[in-house]
């Protein structure tokens, strides 16, 4: 039990007794900070009864330590300077709360990172940290007992996006007896993996696994399926959503529509003649189509943009009259809001490939035989454009067939990350692309990434196949020969590394591994529902190793490749870590907020109103009667604006009073 | 708008047309430049390979003097601007190469701390002057003249400052300000081949051949170029590098086509520069010459 | 009550370090500081960070105060505009802060010494290169010495 430094101040009279702790984190503060001479420092200030030094405040022991002072010294308030006090200032408050002191008497003081881990000079940050520690003892003292705030939470569970990772959660949380709505921005679920023809390592058909989990959330009465439909507004909080949401018009009456089909055959249209979106526009579609042939929910859906009727209003309806008596199809339907109220928010929106026009070198758009990978999974794909055989645009087989791994990834003029699945899926395409046509098959890749399970075997067995493997980065893509042998073939130059000469391999086809990104509205996405994105778009977990599917926005939570590349089963896995976390949220039946709020000292306001249009969840309220503002609590956030703009401060903020923050400023910048 | 402008060699001998149409592109933008007083040679790329810290020392000297008059440097020779801009990051960078072109700075009474940018015409004309301004000051539009806007690779890497790395746009624009049609040239950043043409012929010469002909092949009557180098490879080796067909396609700066349309006289517009001749394209075009 | 604040230790120019005192708001600059730190980027020890839940609990007093206490610098960081957690907060913060630039410009307090800025909680590398040219800033600046002696005071208002 490490020695309490003797108090000399006379701490035993008037004033709150304060307990001041300083943690060494091992060595992460105390290999730079001078933790023991800030311990004894805290001791010489006004009001500290005890002030330590440890290894590990957060540990058990740690906290037995603070708890033992509180009880042994009498301690009405404890300073903790550690790490951040987003990491830890919860842990702290319990350890007060057991032994019955309220636990917003505490104060944090980070020490960490904002001061060992920044600072090399240890004098330097030795001396910061007493001026952060001087000032959170004269703050702390006037501090005041608050009680954390208990809302009940809604049971209903939103989720954005219909992708594996969507529908996982959305199955998890229905069996578990949840009411689920997952709403969906396509006219149909299944994401991106519906297009794929095999998964890897497996080579497991991907409809056959993804349908029957598609099937099942059309079919589970928990679940309501808000296909076509996207999110217009967000409201609310932890437990209490309020969400607006579009539904888009099919202009079919999805109840009457069987899925048969015969309006997309009897169309006016005899072929289609939009790109076809599933195929990505690989093949075409008529104005009433059906996304694919396994869609969830099994409608068609008429597309307004080139359907004759919306144009000219003088179609002969063709659609309508095959359609019979069940009169499915109904033009003038309109975009409807719905407005639901759910207590907790899963958004699984996934990713977008990256968009091979931005590496001009690499001829897509250019050079007709230049595909990307969806479009060679799409071909290949026994329901896809061509009837799953791998051909040309003019219909012809390919002899040789290049792939370049790391389009767009890896790479500081695009995409600095690695997207993680490339490897895998050339590895897989590779395969697929050889036993479909027999052709030479070569890879041009930086590094072979195959870290998960099976998926370095499945490496090996390629090896095996006779796929020709060339590790250095594809410079660019050519169409003038330089050899006779070279034309008509589209050339790749890529210097091969481990050979060490530049080398030109003429192939039919070259297929882009191009890597993921965030989809394009991922701002303006993460900006309704009030969480962060990371650098480079990807939403932004609370913590990257210990916290990796909740956000800093309580009760709203990410799974899947929104928050990052990865492949299936991380993606399910992650589902079903935000399912089980939104779960713990509804069964512990309430959410604790914190007490950040504000609140008027009636007496003190003079009913200027200047508050009250400062406060965008309308909490303030003018009483007439009273002449003066009144708040009402549970609407307030604890956002502080309107504390800032009172001229009488006859408002104040729990926990952020101006008195608390005065002695603060005060106590940084004495010298005591 | 102020600059100080860097010629650099080329300028002065086998770039002669690019600085004779520059100056009358600054003279009718209204763009000021003043001539760095007693500039030296920058290196270029060969310098740097032979004698590193002396190569920073010597390029710095110009930076110290812009700086000494408070002026951003226009730097128009490819190499001369990619030579300058190395130095600063690598000063900046690298303090131990700070500390020596620092005292050998000092020898001569200068002094470099790191304010001045280096830009490049194309940044300069289309940032800080625009292309809606340009388009006023046209006298005879290019209109019908299909351009193949030609930007090497020294302008784009490893520095892409003031324009995306694998498909700027700065030069289709002022040229399109023009007038002009801009032909998609897919491989207006690839290597002509540098000084290959002399130490490697048949490789220089086939990364000529594969530039005339892309262009040849986008229905362009001219390459615009930024570089003195790039120009010089691409037009005067056409019959050498020639394959199956012969190349006879004009290679200008493309300030001569500026020129052209602002209306510069045809001393500045320096087409009796050229070694293959625009006039027959211009006549077709019926863009007035003269 | 607050207490007025101590007498100053002099100092000189070689040895003076400027003291700042920032105010960050919880969800955006100063998670981007903790990531600077778990980053490891390192940047001058000057700043001192008080956190507020939102940039716009900012009151203009807090920074007048830090002044008068002894402050050379004043930062405060927030979230973008339109990333506000509690939607419009630091949009009344930047109303503040202009107004609040005027009077302090009237003061006598120079433009560097109270500065905004919007961080994101991605952006800890912007925490680092703000910290470190606003000391630099500041250190140029020399320190503002703003604070009169109380026994000054105490002469002009006795009787």
């Amino acid at each position: 039990m490490p020695d309490a430094v003797s108090p000399t101040n006379g701490s035993n009279g008037s004033g709150p007794r304060v307990g001041v702790y300083v943690c060494h984190c091992g060595t992460n503060i105390a290999g730079t900070v001078d933790v023991k001479a800030v311990a004894e420092y805290a001791a010489e200030l006004p009001g500290v009864a005890v002030a330590r030094d440890y290894k590990y405040m957060c540990s058990d022991p740690g906290q037995a330590l603070i708890q033992q002072d509180i009880r042994e010294h009498a301690l009405a308030r404890v300073v903790v300077a550690s790490c951040s006090p987003l990491l830890h200032e919860k842990t702290f408050r319990k350890a007060l709360e057991r032994v019955g002191l309220n636990p917003f008497m505490l104060q944090m003081v980070n020490i960490r990172e904002h001061d060992s881990w920044v600072h090399l000079d240890g004098k330097a940050a030795t001396d910061k940290a007493k001026d952060l520690v001087r000032a959170a003892v004269r703050r702390v003292v006037l501090h005041k007992s608050l009680q954390k705030r208990r809302v009940p939470i809604n049971p209903n569970v939103l989720i954005v996006g219909g992708g594996i990772a969507g529908i996982h959660a959305a199955l998890t949380l229905a069996d578990a007896g949840k009411r689920v709505y997952l709403v969906e921005r396509e006219p149909t679920i299944g994401g991106h993996m519906a297009k794929f023809d095999k998964t890897f390592p497996t080579l497991d058909c991907a409809a056959c696994i993804l349908t029957p989990k598609m099937t099942a959330v059309g079919s589970n009465p928990n679940i309501a399926l808000w296909t076509y439909s996207e999110i217009a507004s967000v409201s609310g909080y932890v437990g209490n959503y309020r969400i607006q949401v579009k539904r888009k018009p099919r202009y079919i009456i999805e109840e009457m529509c069987l899925g048969c089909q015969e309006c997309v055959t009897a169309c006016v249209y005899k072929d289609g003649k939009t790109p076809d979106e599933f195929n990505l526009g690989l093949s075409k579609r008529k104005p009433v189509y059906l996304p694919f042939p396994q869609a969830v929910p099994q409608k068609v859906v008429i597309d307004p943009e080139v359907c004759i009727e919306f144009k000219s209003h003088k179609c002969k309806k063709t659609c309508v009259e095959a359609c019979g008596d069940r009169e499915a199809i109904d033009f003038n339907q309109k975009e409807q809001i719905e407005e639901i109220d759910v207590g907790t928010i899963i958004l699984a929106t996934g990713f977008k490939t990256f968009d091979p026009l931005r590496n001009p070198y690499y001829g897509y758009g250019r050079f007709p035989n230049v595909y990307t990978s969806l479009e060679v999974e799409r071909l290949i794909n026994a329901s896809g454009p061509t009837g799953g055989e791998v051909v040309l645009r003019d219909g012809k087989k390919p002899a040789s067939v290049g792939i370049i791994h790391c389009v767009g990834s890896r790479d500081a003029n695009t995409n600095r990350w690695c997207s993680k699945v490339c490897c895998m899926y050339s590895l897989k395409l590779a395969h697929l692309i050889k036993e479909r046509t027999g052709a030479e098959v070569f890879n041009f890749y930086i590094d072979m990434r195959t870290p998960g399970k099976g998926y370095e075997e499945f490496y090996d067995r390629l090896l095996d196949e006779g796929v020709h493997f060339i590790r250095g980065r594809v410079a660019e893509v050519t169409d003038w020969p330089a050899h006779p042998s070279e034309e008509g073939k589209l050339v790749i130059r890529a210097e091969d590394t481990l050979a060490a000469f530049v080398r030109r391999i003429p192939v039919d086809m070259v297929v882009l591994a191009v890597g993921l990104e965030p989809q394009p509205d991922a701002q303006a996405v993460r900006r309704m529902f009030n969480i962060s994105c990371a650098s480079e778009g990807w939403f932004l977990e609370r913590h990257p190793k210990l916290a990796p599917v909740s956000t800093f926005t309580e009760g709203v939570y990410i799974a899947g490749a929104c928050q990052g590349p990865r492949d299936i089963p991380d993606s399910v896995a992650q589902a079903g870590a935000a399912a089980a976390e939104a779960m713990a949220l509804i069964d512990s039946q309430f959410v604790e907020l914190e007490p950040y709020t504000a609140f008027i000292t009636e007496e003190e306001c003079s009913g200027c109103k200047s508050c009250i249009p400062m406060c965008p969840y309308q909490a303030i309220s003018f009483v007439p009667e009273k002449k003066k503002a009144a708040i009402n609590e549970v609407l307030c956030k604890g956002c502080g604006t309107c504390v800032a703009a009172c001229p009488s401060s006859s408002i104040q903020q729990n926990f952020f009073e101006d008195d608390e923050i005065f002695e603060e400023i005060e106590g940084i910048l004495a010298y005591a | 708008m102020k600059y100080a402008y860097y010629p650099g060699c080329s300028l002065r001998g086998t770039g002669k047309a690019y600085e004779e149409s520059l100056l009358a592109v600054f003279q009718t933008l209204g763009i000021e430049v003043q001539e760095i007083d007693n500039w030296n040679c920058c290196g270029a790329t060969t310098y740097l390979s032979v004698d590193e810290l002396a190569s920073y020392a010597l390029a710095a000297r110009n930076l110290a003097l812009a700086e000494r008059e408070g002026l951003d440097i226009i730097a128009p020779c490819a190499a001369c601007y990619l030579v300058l801009n190395k130095t600063q990051h690598y000063i900046r960078d690298y303090p131990d190469i700070k500390t020596v072109v620092t005292r050998a700075l000092k020898q001569i009474g200068l002094d470099y701390v790191g304010r001045v940018r280096v830009r490049h015409p194309l940044d300069v004309f289309l940032n800080d002057v625009g292309a809606k301004a340009i388009t006023a000051k046209v006298a005879k539009p290019l209109k019908g003249l299909r351009v193949a806007p030609y930007y090497g690779c020294q302008i784009v890497r490893p520095y892409a400052t003031f324009d995306d790395q694998g498909d700027p746009t700065s030069m289709d624009k002022l040229l399109a300000a023009c007038g002009a049609a801009v032909a998609p040239y897919p491989l207006k950043t690839r290597c002509c081949g540098g000084s290959q043409k002399g130490t490697l012929p048949k490789i220089g010469l086939d990364l000529i051949r594969v530039l005339i002909e892309e262009a040849m092949r986008d229905g362009a009557d001219v390459i615009a170029t930024v570089c003195p180098l790039c120009q010089f490879n691409l037009e005067c080796f056409q019959e050498e590098a020639g394959d199956s067909r012969p190349l006879s396609m004009p290679v200008l700066y493309f300030t001569q086509l500026m020129a052209l349309a602002l209306g510069a006289s045809p001393g500045a517009v320096a087409f009796h520069r050229s070694l293959i001749n625009i006039e027959p394209v211009l006549a077709a075009r019926e863009i007035a010459y003269a | 009550m607050r207490n007025r604040q101590l007498a100053r230790a002099p100092v000189s120019p070689e040895t003076f370090e400027p003291r700042i005192v920032a105010f960050f708001c919880n969800w955006c600059t100063y998670l981007a500081a903790d990531l600077a730190g778990t980053s490891r980027m390192k940047h001058a020890p000057n700043v001192r960070v008080v956190r507020l839940m939102c940039s716009g609990r900012l009151d203009p007093q807090f920074v007048l105060d830090a002044f008068a206490q002894g402050a050379d610098g004043v930062l405060i960081g927030g979230c973008h505009p339109g990333d506000c957690h509690y939607q419009e907060g630091n949009y009344k913060t930047l109303r503040r802060y202009h107004l609040l630039k005027r009077l302090l410009q009237q003061m006598g307090i120079e433009e560097e010494r109270c500065r905004l800025e919007w961080i994101s909680a991605a952006e800890g590398d912007r925490v680092r290169s703000t910290i470190n040219d606003m000391v630099e800033k500041v250190r140029a600046l020399g320190p503002l010495h703003f604070n009169v002696e109380r026994e000054d005071i105490e002469e002009e208002v006795t009787v």
